[in-house]
């Protein structure tokens, strides 16, 4: 069986409203893929449709994980399938404690019934936070309610060190950070793919391609692939713009 | 100190076949409140007492805003009196078979002997059951139904029954005065403080009946107590009726802690009028929770009658479908330096309706008082709707008083959210709702909070998988 996610001739939207138009692409285990293309290409709708966001529906092609049909999933199936989405704004939760919804969300990985064992995840989340530099207070503290640009990524960067997913998908989690905060960001990501995580980053930064090292490039626009290549695409980027392709 | 106790809507519903000694009868007039007055062998003073409540209820109406009708109650065609006849017992196993086992069904006993100082078990028209511990009864402090409490320990019940809610303050307080029956009557002495909560909890068990337990509370100087209510009933086809009177004296310095868990079945209109006059220093707390009921009409107030009195309501009220929570708080400074704080959360589902209405007043010759409300709804359905009616009278520029509202829907970025890191959508609506009324849950003693948490959860189970698009807010 084939490790990674596969999109095939992916379209989202339907009628006068087309946010994506037959997209395939292929990203294995353990590779880090950008997507790149102008604001408004079409890129953070993708990734929407492909985590099942209801607004967001795939009206035609076929995604699969690791050879499961995700498009047959509701949201929180194709997350416990070990698909992760990190939002570029992520909405503020007022009232729910970041700890207490990711004690949650193992909880709902578990087996029916199986409890989870709370200390040891208390103890794993602390660590994660030390690992990100971030303060024990974090954990009681409600999800992305009244915080920066810079803590929310760091908060979205937590969760993926708790939730262990098989594959991620990130929407410009590199926006409204300092130089410092995407080289944690990328340093995290590293590690992750070493490990053996897949992972699919949007962004319409072109900075963002030579600070990541992907193994492949994508470039996304008016909804349409226009072509995929290695690190030379960077190059041909810079000089072309996207304009050029 | 755990206690289990179970909140959920369906754990109430539940009836045994029960024959009554004491029946006064379909509907309401002199014979009905001649027939009570005479089986309780009261005072002359108070059959007066009964038959000027009747003829106030008789001529009175209900106010224009009331989201009933006089008509709609239809007392023809209810009990307003059913009894076995026994006096309350002090121990369980003397407790009649039927009655018994309801009580042991709901977990009365078992929570007695964990967690409470005193319990009162009210089933239909009278008291089955009243204990108090032997150590508080040795300091004087007096917690027995209210005809014992008039009948033996007049001087202190008289003069102040009757003066926080009089007769004629709205029709549901002259109907409770007519046929009232039941309901605890609590003295704590000066200086007693009282650290287990006292509790009292009111059955209803027959159909097409009118509950009217009436509760008269002192506090004395300096003492304290927390008294904990818990209500419900089995579902019937017809309404049944709920209307209590609660008075209150907190005296100077005194703390009360008052909770209400109202989980009546949504068959019973629920029209209760509760008060609290703080005197000097006294701290009077409300803590409101309405789960249950078809209507209910209820709005705790605090007269902050000696200076440095501090009052507080605390409200929190879910309504699902076919349900309406009409509730709030009342706040009447009538002293200088008083505070008052009130904080109401409500959450409607499906068409529920709740309502929010505040009165805070000031009048022209008080100073240097401050007041603050807070209430904030979710909408979780299309149909669901929350009112907000504040109402603030304040005779003078030297006080202060702050009132915010906010009304939110649960939006689908928010359940998104959360589902994508894993959270099913029933779980998800659960996170949200629980710590939206997770500061006002914490108030509560812990096991109560915990369970009632849980009930909340349930409550919700059955309000996810719906569209929630364009709910309504009528400010």
């Amino acid at each position: 069986m084939f490790h990674g996610l596969l999109l095939q001739d992916i379209s989202v939207g339907s009628g006068e409203k087309f946010f994506v138009r037959g997209v395939s692409l292929v990203v294995p285990a353990g590779e880090l893929h950008i997507l790149v293309g102008p604001n408004g290409a079409g890129k953070s709708s993708l990734l929407k449709a492909l985590a099942g966001h209801p607004d967001y529906a795939v009206s035609a092609g076929e995604f699969f994980l690791d050879g499961e049909n995700l498009l047959e999933m509701t949201p929180e199936e194709r997350s416990r399938c070990g698909l992760f989405l990190a939002f570029q704004s992520p909405v503020p939760l007022p009232g729910v404690a970041l700890g207490r919804m990711l004690q949650v969300a193992r909880q709902e990985r578990q087996p029916k019934g199986a409890p989870i064992d709370v200390r040891a995840f208390y103890g794993e989340l602390c660590n994660a936070m030390e690992s990100l530099g971030m303060e024990r207070s974090w954990a009681t503290r409600f999800v992305n309610d009244g915080i920066s640009g810079g803590e929310s990524k760091r908060c979205e960067l937590l969760q993926i060190l708790l939730l262990h997913p098989k594959y991620l998908l990130l929407d410009e989690l590199d926006s409204g950070l300092d130089m410092d905060a995407v080289n944690l960001v990328a340093e995290t990501l590293e590690k992750l793919r070493r490990a053996g995580t897949g992972i699919l980053c949007v962004t319409h930064r072109q900075s963002l391609l030579q600070t990541l090292n992907p193994d492949r490039i994508h470039i996304l626009r008016e909804g349409r692939l226009l072509c995929s290549g290695g690190m030379e695409l960077a190059e041909e980027l810079h000089v072309r713009g996207f304009q050029g392709f | 100190m755990a206690v289990d106790i179970d909140f959920s809507s369906s754990s109430g519903d539940f009836s045994y076949a029960t024959t009554y000694a004491h029946d006064a009868g379909c509907g309401l007039g002199e014979e009905t409140v001649r027939y009570i007055s005479k089986l309780k062998e009261e005072p002359e003073w108070l059959l007066q007492f009964r038959l000027r409540a009747l003829k106030v209820f008789e001529r009175m109406d209900l106010p224009k805003w009331a989201p009933l009708k006089k008509a709609q109650l239809d007392i023809s065609k209810l009990h307003c009196y059913l009894s076995q006849g026994e006096r309350p017992k002090t121990d369980w196993e003397d407790v009649p078979q039927e009655v018994k086992q309801t009580f042991d069904r709901l977990g009365i006993p078992e929570k007695e002997r964990k967690f409470f100082a005193g319990v009162e078990a009210q089933f239909d028209s009278e008291m089955a059951y009243a204990n108090l511990q032997e150590s508080l009864r040795a300091q004087g402090v007096i917690f027995v139904n209210s005809t014992e409490g008039l009948l033996h320990y007049e001087k202190c019940f008289r003069p102040f029954f009757g003066t926080v809610i009089p007769v004629g303050d709205n029709l549901f307080s002259a109907l409770n005065g007519a046929v009232f029956s039941g309901g605890s009557f609590i003295y704590v002495p000066e200086g007693v403080k009282v650290k287990q909560p006292l509790q009292a909890y009111f059955r209803i068990n027959a159909e097409r009946f009118g509950q009217f337990e009436r509760t008269l509370i002192i506090i004395d100087k300096d003492a304290e107590v927390t008294y904990l209510e818990g209500c419900t009933a089995p579902k019937f086809d017809s309404d049944t009726l709920h209307a209590a009177v609660v008075e209150i004296v907190a005296l100077p310095g005194a703390k009360m802690r008052y909770i209400t868990v109202q989980n009546w079945s949504n068959n019973v209109y629920n029209l209760v009028t509760k008060r609290a006059i703080a005197h000097e220093n006294a701290e009077m707390r409300w803590i409101d929770c309405n789960i249950g009921s078809k209507l209910t009409m209820k709005y705790p107030a605090v007269i902050l009658e000696g200076e440095g009195a501090s009052g507080s309501v605390l409200s929190i009220s879910v309504a699902r479908d076919g349900q309406r929570q009409d509730t709030g708080a009342r706040m009447i400074h009538r002293a200088s330096n008083t505070r008052s704080r009130i904080v109401a959360k409500s959450l409607s589902i499906g068409d529920g309706d709740s309502t929010y209405r505040g009165t805070i007043s000031m009048g022209r010759d008080v100073e240097n008082c401050r007041s603050y409300s807070r209430c904030d709804a979710i909408l979780m359905d299309d149909k669901s709707i929350s009112r907000t009616f504040p109402h603030i009278d304040c005779r003078n520029d030297r006080c202060i008083v702050e009132h915010e509202a906010a009304v939110s829907k649960i939006s689908s970025e928010q359940l998104f959210y959360l589902r994508q890191r894993g959270i099913g959508e029933s779980q998800a609506l659960s996170l949200i709702v629980n710590g939206f009324f997770d500061e006002l849950i914490r108030e509560f003693p812990m096991e109560y909070g915990v369970e009632l948490k849980r009930l909340i959860e349930m409550e919700m189970d059955a309000g996810a998988g719906r569209k929630r698009e364009g709910a309504r807010n009528v400010c």
